[in-house]
């Protein structure tokens, strides 16, 4: 197996607040192939945006960080803020939720690609602006070299999220971490955005870690699955794996919740009751339970671990799920499904 | 391992219909990108870069009382610099005319020692134009670099460097003045030092100002996304957030241009601004004060100077805060 691209061991991240410590990563380790696109999916508050700002050592000062987050042979959460200045954009780069609010409104948006690529390469302002314009041909911008002078609000939504990319994709990173790419975008768009991701990605050789509530994003997109819930991967494995034997209802449950295009249209939308729950303090057992029709005793009392579950297709990757009755939940031996009993009762 | 206690909403519903459902969103999502790819370029606007300042000058341009502001002053002080060369009396010619109304040799008539007052009165405005000048451009630079610094690294620093501004401000700045300026009053050349104490006065709104900005600029994506490119902190202030705040930092130092001419024509009515030789529109007001009911164009004009002056300053203000206001005015120019 070649070396991993990004490593993230057992990393946790903690928020002091006045009410009691805020506990909002709890333990996550993930390693990302050169090339592989991982999906990372949870409600949110599940931790999915705090992993990767914590990846890119851009929390918020009282955040407590621990853990490893290993990346070409560093370990990022011991670097001073200077040496990750160095590998920000060269190394690992970002993409932001919101394009709306991720450009700078008062430059254009050739100023802020020849911006990114100058901050970190010694070459001239024409080079930087020829390479300003290869790159939104690459993301899919048309008449590039025209488009490159204007400013953010001459672009649609759709135009600035791929200005964005391109942005990212500047430096030639070795990871970019996408954070929601498509959450801000109504649908037609959000398929030109990941079509510019994939030429990104295709271009510069880059992993993605790739953060969406979106599950039709990550089926079009991810090799590999990572599902969150309350700061803690509670199953991980390839898309197949994932999407074909979930092992973890919080997993079944998010699949069901999903508007079903090939039935009737009679079916109401599914839910999973109730929220998630609070991250302030220490709690014990599964933190599914409160939600989950599978719970048990023994749900309630120990919260599972993480262990290797049976795969689609078990040549690729572990697939690994935390619950006490994953194996049977893989088997598809209990059909899960969530009702808050009102809507139930109107299903015919 | 227990059987799990069998709901009664227990249905079965296989993996697979769920699979098929994504499937179904997945092909819609991608190759459907063609599409919209070429869709995308009918409703772009064509593209020819406008920069920020010709949208701001553009806008500005239709402001008239801003326009009239900005022409009066420009005339007034081109119109000062041709004087002090090329008028047949430069300000400290004296002549035999004493105190003669006004005529066509003297248009502003002359004072008790014989000085053509049309000279004193335009190299007055020059001088208070170089002044103002002076102190408005260290006010904005002290101002922003405290106010930029402030805002951007809160905590202690901004503790510590807002006190220093509200000690600055606390300051009762006519007495200081006084003080500070009772000293350079000794000199006869001392309009540079007048206006350098002037400026180390008046920074402390700019900075206030600026500070409030960068408060709320910090927590734009744009600067975090700056930061996830690997932009040093001052590439962030100086590149990124500073062009974000120019439009009430030049309205502001504007208004300081104003400001500062009608404190330093305070000072120099009460003998601690300009001393003569130097003139100053407020040295000939107070030296024409005494005689305003009898030789009265040895005050009306300096004060009329003075007033118009001001006025346009504060005119030219008022268009830029309006030409920098993207809510205010629709016209693109």
């Amino acid at each position: 197996m070649t070396e991993p691209a990004l490593q993230v061991e057992r990393l946790e991240v903690d928020f002091p607040t006045k009410d009691g410590v805020v506990h909002a990563v709890r333990g996550v380790d993930l390693s990302l192939a050169p090339g592989e696109v991982l999906g990372i999916v949870g409600e949110s508050g599940s931790g999915k945006s705090v992993t990767a700002l914590a990846t890119m050592g851009l929390l918020p000062k009282g955040a407590q960080v621990r853990g490893s987050i290993l990346f070409d042979g560093t370990d990022l959460l011991t670097l001073k803020e200077k040496q990750l200045t160095r590998v920000r954009g060269t190394g690992i780069a970002m993409i932001f939720q919101d394009p709306m609010t991720a450009l700078n409104p008062v430059y254009t948006i050739g100023w802020q690609i020849t911006e990114a690529i100058l901050a970190h390469q010694d070459i001239s302002k024409e080079a930087a602006m020829a390479r300003a314009i290869e790159l939104l041909a690459t993301v899919g911008i048309p008449n590039p070299a025209e488009r490159v002078d204007n400013y953010p609000h001459e672009f649609s939504g759709g135009m600035r999220q791929r200005a964005v990319i391109a942005i990212a994709m500047a430096n030639d990173p070795e990871v970019i971490l996408a954070d929601e790419p498509t959450t801000a975008l109504d649908v037609t768009v959000q398929a030109q955005v990941l079509n510019s991701l994939k030429a990104a990605m295709a271009e510069t050789g880059a992993a993605l870690l790739l953060i969406t509530h979106d599950l039709g994003v990550i089926a079009g997109l991810a090799d590999r699955v990572l599902v969150m819930y309350a700061g803690r991967p509670v199953e991980i494995g390839t898309a197949e794996d994932v999407f074909y034997r979930p092992s973890m209802p919080y997993t079944l449950g998010l699949l069901g919740s999903l508007p079903r295009l090939d039935g009737d249209g009679s079916d109401r939308l599914r839910q999973i009751p109730g929220s998630p729950p609070s991250m302030l303090g220490d709690r014990t057992g599964c933190p599914f339970a409160p939600r989950c029709p599978l719970a048990t005793d023994l749900c309630r009392e120990t919260e599972p671990e993480l262990v290797v579950v049976p795969s689609v297709s078990s040549a690729l990757g572990e697939h690994r799920a935390a619950c006490h009755f994953a194996e049977a939940v893989g088997r598809g031996d209990h059909g899960v499904v969530f009702s808050d009993g009102v809507v139930d009762n109107v299903i015919v | 391992m227990a059987d799990p206690t069998p709901l009664e909403d227990f249905v079965i519903q296989t993996p697979e219909s769920v699979a098929t459902a994504e499937a179904g969103m997945h092909t819609l999502a991608s190759p459907g990108a063609g599409l919209g790819l070429s869709g995308a370029d009918t409703y772009g606007l064509s593209g020819e870069a406008r920069p920020q300042w010709r949208i701001v000058l553009g806008r500005f341009s239709h402001q008239r009382l801003g326009m009239i502001g900005l022409c009066v002053f420009l005339l007034l002080g081109i119109s000062s610099i041709i004087v002090g060369h090329f008028w047949h009396y430069s300000f400290t010619t004296i002549t035999n005319n004493l105190n003669d109304p006004p005529s066509w040799t003297n248009p502003f008539g002359t004072n008790s020692i014989g000085n053509d007052m049309f000279a004193q009165v335009m190299a007055g405005v020059e001088k208070d134009i170089e002044i103002a000048l002076t102190v408005a451009a260290m006010a904005t630079l002290i101002g922003v670099t405290v106010g930029a610094i402030a805002g951007f690294y809160r905590g202690w620093v901004d503790s510590l460097l807002m006190r220093f501004v509200d000690l600055v401000l606390v300051l009762p700045v006519l007495a200081v003045l006084i003080v500070l300026a009772n000293k350079l009053s000794k000199e006869s050349d001392n309009w540079l030092g007048l206006a350098i104490i002037i400026g180390l006065l008046s920074w402390t709104y700019v900075a206030r100002l600026v500070r409030a900005d960068f408060l709320s600029l910090r927590e734009r994506d744009f600067v975090e996304a700056s930061r996830a490119l690997g932009a040093t902190n001052r590439r962030i202030i100086v590149k990124h957030m500073l062009p974000n705040a120019v439009g009430p930092i030049i309205v502001n130092a504007t208004l300081t241009v104003a400001l500062s001419i009608i404190f330093e024509s305070t000072l120099s009515f009460l003998g601690l601004g300009v001393q003569p030789p130097n003139v100053s529109l407020g040295l000939l007001i107070d030296q024409g004060q005494d005689s305003a009911t009898t030789e009265w164009w040895l005050f009306v004009f300096p004060v009329a100077f003075l007033i118009i002056l001001i006025l346009s300053i504060f005119l030219i203000g008022d268009g830029l805060r309006e030409a920098f206001d993207p809510k205010k005015s629709r016209v693109r120019a």
